[in-house]
């Protein structure tokens, strides 16, 4: 039994990193979970990835105006996320271009405008190391960032709860009845852009797509309706991100990819064994949770 | 009449045979990193135009080269790199410019030692963080220099046996300094792997959260051995290298109890304003913060 508290337990009472490391683990699930399970509904599970590289040149903006600052960054990685969105959105919704092919459009003029800004102040140094931490070296302001975005994402989620499930299932019927759908969408969009904002400084970003996405497209096997859903994909994440920590602490392995692939791995088993439309209840007949 | 004709004469010959040498162009020298360049500007002087191609706090290990770069290799009449694969986006960028520039190996004869990474052997790069290499360096290149520019090749040679000796006092000062901490406190914490030959010459320990180059990720079990390490062996000197994520250390620092020894220049020197703007300043910093770190342990 003490070797099992060992393994599992001990490795969090014993160290600070690892305690901030799971609360940020905890943040990001929170946060990033339900956003995921509405990006996967909405068929928009690649904008999280377009958004990653979206956020560039703001925060590199932020870093060389006033240098490794957690709010200047962030401020200006926010802002060319929303712009890249709003930019997308909107042609989305006055053109015939679909969503995709905007946001692909958008988020590559964002990224060889970052990489220019980059490359005209001539330094060398890696940006993706010093705009993008690593969850081992999550510090008070960033816990304390990442704890806010997801109130707000919370909160947020609560207030349009039913307008987001008739646009993910109807996205015509709400522009029928009027703007509140545009905003809807808006509103959503700038969900998605502030938790891999917050997420990116703090942790990286492969961190916080992977958390984002894998735990959300696993949650569709395990569920139909969007609240259990949102719960489904929270708790993977937040399960990942424990998994992964131990397996990086006992295998001394990179943080980042072990909780990414992780949560690949609760991926691939919801997969197989999920009780909805996974391969074990569609191929054998005699599991009782196939409809 | 004679003599003032001759004289006339001895002046013009003087200013037609000084002509050519006025009217050309400075040498046009290329280095990789800026500790090269600065060393080939001290021993150059006046008579070389140098430029780095991986600028003032810039990371080696990442750089990519720019039109600019290339042009500049085209240009050079001599390029100064590191070896030991330090730049291994070099040879290619000379290749790739149809440069016909003279290529000098700083390292060469420099004493090496081989570092294991990720269990496997490699010779380590960073020769220049001991003065005593610093002083070979400088040989070198002086020697590179005289051999591309023959008219000045007696400054060069002046110049370069001046800044030979310099750096020599450095290395034996480094080692009064170090000389007066115990052997048993002088152990140092750095985010960058690239004190070796630092440590090897002037007897000093090193150990990083994060491997050898810059690109690797840490990991969990490493970063908790580390603090442990720290504790049990009551290091307080960490430093931060200027080319990496310091967040990390930071978090080392405050979970071990350490002090932060401020920041050390491994890689690149630092703007002109900085504490490091020139390879001796940059050496005599690194000692100092050192020395002043151990002493807290």
């Amino acid at each position: 039994m003490t070797a099992v508290w060992d393994f599992l337990v001990t490795p969090f009472l014993d160290y600070a990193f690892m305690q901030r490391a799971l609360v940020a683990c905890l943040a990001l699930s929170l946060g990033c979970g339900p956003v995921g399970v509405l990006l996967v509904l909405r068929r928009m599970s690649l904008v999280g990835d377009a958004m990653s590289h979206a956020v560039l040149p703001g925060a590199a903006v932020g870093f060389l105006v006033s240098g490794l600052s957690l709010w200047s960054m962030g401020l200006g990685g926010l802002i060319a996320g929303l712009a890249v969105a709003l930019l997308a959105g909107a042609v989305t919704r006055v053109t015939a271009l679909r969503e995709d092919a905007s946001f692909a459009a958008f988020y590559l003029i964002a990224l060889a405008a970052g990489v220019l800004i980059v490359s005209t102040r001539g330094s060398n140094v890696d940006l993706m190391h010093v705009l993008f931490g690593t969850i081992l070296a999550v510090d008070d302001a960033a816990l304390l960032l990442m704890a806010g975005i997801a109130t707000v994402t919370l909160i947020a989620l609560a207030l349009l709860y039913r307008p987001l499930v008739v646009e993910c299932f109807d996205p015509g019927y709400l522009r029928m009845v009027g703007g509140v759908g545009a905003m809807v969408h808006f509103a959503f969009l700038m969900l998605v852009v502030l938790n891999l904002v917050g997420g990116f400084q703090a942790l990286g970003t492969l961190m916080v797509v992977g958390l984002m996405m894998l735990p959300a497209a696993a949650a569709k096997f395990w569920s139909r309706s969007l609240w259990s859903l949102f719960a489904w994909a929270a708790g993977l994440a937040l399960l990942s991100g424990y998994s992964g920590l131990l397996v990086s602490y006992h295998g001394s392995l990179p943080s980042g990819p072990s909780i990414v692939l992780t949560a690949g791995g609760f991926y691939l088993l919801s997969l197989i064994f999920g009780t909805h439309d996974s391969l074990r209840a569609r191929y054998l007949p005699t599991a009782h949770f196939a409809h | 009449m004679r003599i003032p004709f001759r004289a006339g004469l001895l002046g013009l010959s003087l200013a037609v045979l000084s002509l050519p040498a006025g009217a050309a162009e400075k040498l046009q020298v290329v280095a990789s990193i800026t500790v090269l360049a600065d060393i080939a500007k001290q021993v150059g002087g006046d008579n070389v135009e140098v430029r780095s191609l991986v600028g003032p706090n810039g990371d080696a290990h990442v750089y990519e080269p720019t039109p600019q770069d290339a042009q500049a290799v085209t240009k050079a009449g001599l390029v100064v790199v590191n070896g030991l694969e330090l730049e291994g986006w070099m040879d290619r960028l000379v290749a790739a410019s149809g440069s016909k520039a003279t290529i000098v190996v700083a390292t060469q004869g420099v004493p090496t030692r081989k570092m294991d990474e990720d269990g496997q052997e490699i010779t380590d790069p960073h020769a220049w963080n001991s003065a005593a290499n610093g002083a070979i360096y400088a040989a070198n290149i002086a020697k590179a220099l005289a051999a591309a520019d023959p008219a000045h090749a007696a400054a060069y040679q002046a110049n370069g046996a001046k800044y030979e000796a310099e750096l020599k006092a450095l290395d034996a000062w480094a080692r009064s300094e170090v000389a007066t901490i115990p052997q048993a406190k002088r152990k140092v914490i750095t985010s960058h792997d690239a004190f070796g030959y630092l440590g090897a010459a002037y007897d000093i320990e090193f150990h990083a959260p994060v491997g050898f180059s810059t690109e690797s990720e840490a990991s969990a079990g490493d970063i908790a051995k580390l603090i442990d390490q720290i504790k049990q062996e009551h290091i307080k000197a960490v430093f931060i290298e200027n080319a990496t994520d310091p967040r990390l250390v930071q978090q080392v620092a405050k979970a071990s109890g350490a002090e932060m020894g401020g920041e050390l220049y491994a890689e690149a020197l630092s703007t002109a304003d900085g504490p490091a703007s020139t390879y001796a300043k940059m050496f005599q910093y690194n000692i100092s913060s050192l020395v002043a770190g151990m002493k807290q342990n």
